[in-house]
């Protein structure tokens, strides 16, 4: 029997989106190894959202807290966790793989004198031992590790490990961490704009490229993202980044984001293959493109050829209707 | 200021991966290997530090066989003053190992900072720089993409979901550099002929093998065949109906 702690992420006191991911993915470990998912919560104060954590399989919700925990305090956490783990012994810890588990996970390990394995996309228990998939080479490749030893340390992929309600008690403890934060200092988060989404995060993406022509039609992917009803993000190929059109926060693939939302609308994108390192997980590819031999449309499930000028505002229309 | 940068060489990112006949690794016939993307970022901010202060000392140091003394020339040819190449065959897959054979040589060499790309592109350990950090215990920031430093401190932005960071931290530090810190310089003629009268010495090392077990290297799962729905506008009314009857994603 082994129990596995599932580290979780707030933001100003509300837990993060990805955090039922993190708990699934812990609870999958904990069913194989016969043990307890405890969900562990690093915070200023009480934490929203956590007391919901035991119907997707958490047996316990543990938040520590310090004052200077509100925001993310990197060496803070990972004295804090590091403890945790000494104390209390875990056959895995399990991360998200987002922009501060991915800072996380390292140092943690680094702590403890064990192995990490990143972004893992899926996960299993094999003759007592856990066996992680990993994609690599730009997604062009598996790789299927073996981790020997205890606890196993690794972060998710976010948007790979979808919730499972799993009922489970769910008590609540919290305990105050004495010390400093550490010597690196959050100082202040600059939010994007109000009201747009991470391309990371997103549940569909809207991603264009230079078919687009020229940075100001990114306003027909804004308008097809906003029929979406809050949920799409815009995201952009290498190219018209690289050209200054978009923002490098903006770039899904090899030297950009891996993102896999559940539907990726792909305009006026070729499809290079450190295009689709970064988006070929995604759930639905749509592609709009007028070259009918663009190798987009390999990847694609669905895909229109035409000027995407005519088709994506017409979709918009379809998806408004739809949307009311 | 003394910099050291750490860098990879690894596969092109155009590479076709060909898996080798033992299906855990990969086949590197006919690859050709370039200095990690990311590494790059890395190198410029530190010849660009060493400029701005006009003092200061950039060196490389790669983790590799004796091919990655190319990739250190890279590096050396953008302007590094010189190269370390710890030597070995064989990259241990735990990154962990990696870190401590870094760490080894970095340690009490007094660097200001010690530079990373965020990640390797090939195996996307994404973990290195920050182990080394701990390992050293040095404050460390990932991911940069805007970077001041003044008088023994420094803010860095790094990018999160949907935001930046604004970290501070004091020197020595440990930074990796994302996309959007700079934009690297192309080695000119000048510097590539300078680059082969800089020292490049080489230290045969034995990193530990770590405890990550390579099971299989296989390709990705093939993602069925998609059909075109269409042409023109006049498709998309058949599109939306698949995306919300068969795919049911809206």
């Amino acid at each position: 029997m082994s129990h596995v702690l599932a580290v979780l992420e707030q933001r100003d006191g509300a837990l993060r989106k990805g955090s039922h991911e993190v708990v699934t993915g812990a609870r999958r470990l904990a069913d194989a190894l016969s043990g307890n998912v405890d969900a562990l919560i690093l915070a200023a104060g009480a934490v929203r959202g956590a007391d919901q954590l035991g119907r997707f399989g958490a047996d316990s919700v543990i938040t520590l807290t310090n004052s200077a925990f509100g925001m993310y305090a990197p060496e803070g956490y990972a004295r804090a966790i590091t403890e945790r783990v000494k104390s209390s012994g875990y056959g895995a810890v399990v991360f998200a793989a987002s922009a501060t588990g991915k800072d996380l996970a390292p140092r943690v390990a680094a702590r403890l004198g064990r192995p990490l394995a990143q972004d893992v996309t899926d996960l299993a228990v094999e003759d007592g031992a856990i066996t992680v998939i990993r994609p690599v080479y730009a997604g062009k490749a598996l790789l299927k590790l073996k981790i020997a030893g205890t606890p196993a340390l690794l972060s998710l992929r976010p948007n790979v490990f979808t919730p499972v309600e799993r009922p489970k008690a769910g008590t609540q403890e919290s305990a105050v961490v004495a010390g400093p934060a550490g010597r690196v200092v959050v100082k202040e988060i600059k939010a994007a704009e109000a009201g747009t989404i991470d391309v990371a995060e997103a549940p569909i993406v809207v991603s264009g490229g230079r078919g687009l022509k020229e940075p100001a039609n990114f306003k027909v992917l804004e308008e097809l993202a906003a029929a979406f009803a809050g949920r799409a993000a815009v995201g952009a190929s290498r190219a018209v980044v690289d050209a200054g059109w978009r923002p490098h926060a903006d770039q899904v693939g090899q030297t950009g984001k891996t993102v896999s939302p559940t539907l990726y609308v792909a305009v006026g994108i070729s499809g290079a293959i450190q295009h689709l390192a970064g988006m070929r997980t995604s759930k639905v590819i749509v592609a709009i493109n007028k070259d009918k031999d663009a190798p987009i449309f390999k990847v694609a499930d669905y895909g229109i050829v035409g000027d995407l000028f005519e088709v994506v505002p017409k979709l918009t229309e379809e998806l408004r209707k739809l949307h009311g | 200021m003394k910099i050291a940068v750490c860098i990879k060489r690894v596969p092109d990112s155009e590479t076709r991966v060909k898996i080798a006949s033992d299906g855990k690794s990969l086949d590197e016939a006919g690859v050709k290997f370039i200095l990690n993307p990311y590494d790059e970022f890395a190198v410029e901010e530190a010849l660009r530090r060493k400029e701005q202060a006009a003092a200061g000392e950039v060196v490389v140091i790669a983790l590799g066989p004796a091919a990655a003394q190319e990739t250190i020339r890279t590096a050396l040819a953008m302007g590094a003053d010189r190269g370390i190449l710890l030597q070995s065959d064989r990259i241990p897959t735990d990154g962990l190992e990696v870190a401590k054979a870094l760490a080894a040589e970095l340690k009490g060499a007094g660097f200001d900072l010690i530079l990373f790309g965020k990640t390797a592109i090939d195996d996307y350990n994404h973990q290195v720089g920050p182990m080394v950090a701990e390992l050293l215990d040095l404050p460390c920031v990932t991911t940069v993409v805007h970077l001041e430093i003044e008088g023994g401190k420094g803010v860095a932005e790094r990018e999160i979901e949907g935001g930046v960071e604004v970290v501070e931290f004091p020197l020595p530090a440990v930074l990796t550099a994302d996309k959007g810190l700079n934009e690297p310089r192309y080695p000119a003629l000048k510097g590539i002929m300078a680059a082969k009268k800089r020292p490049l010495e080489v230290k045969p090392v034995s990193p530990g093998g770590g405890e990550l077990e390579i099971l299989a290297l296989t390709p990705p799962p093939e993602r069925k065949e998609g059909k075109i729905v269409g042409e023109g506008p006049a498709a998309v009314p058949e599109l939306v109906r698949l995306l919300r009857e068969e795919a049911k994603v809206l």
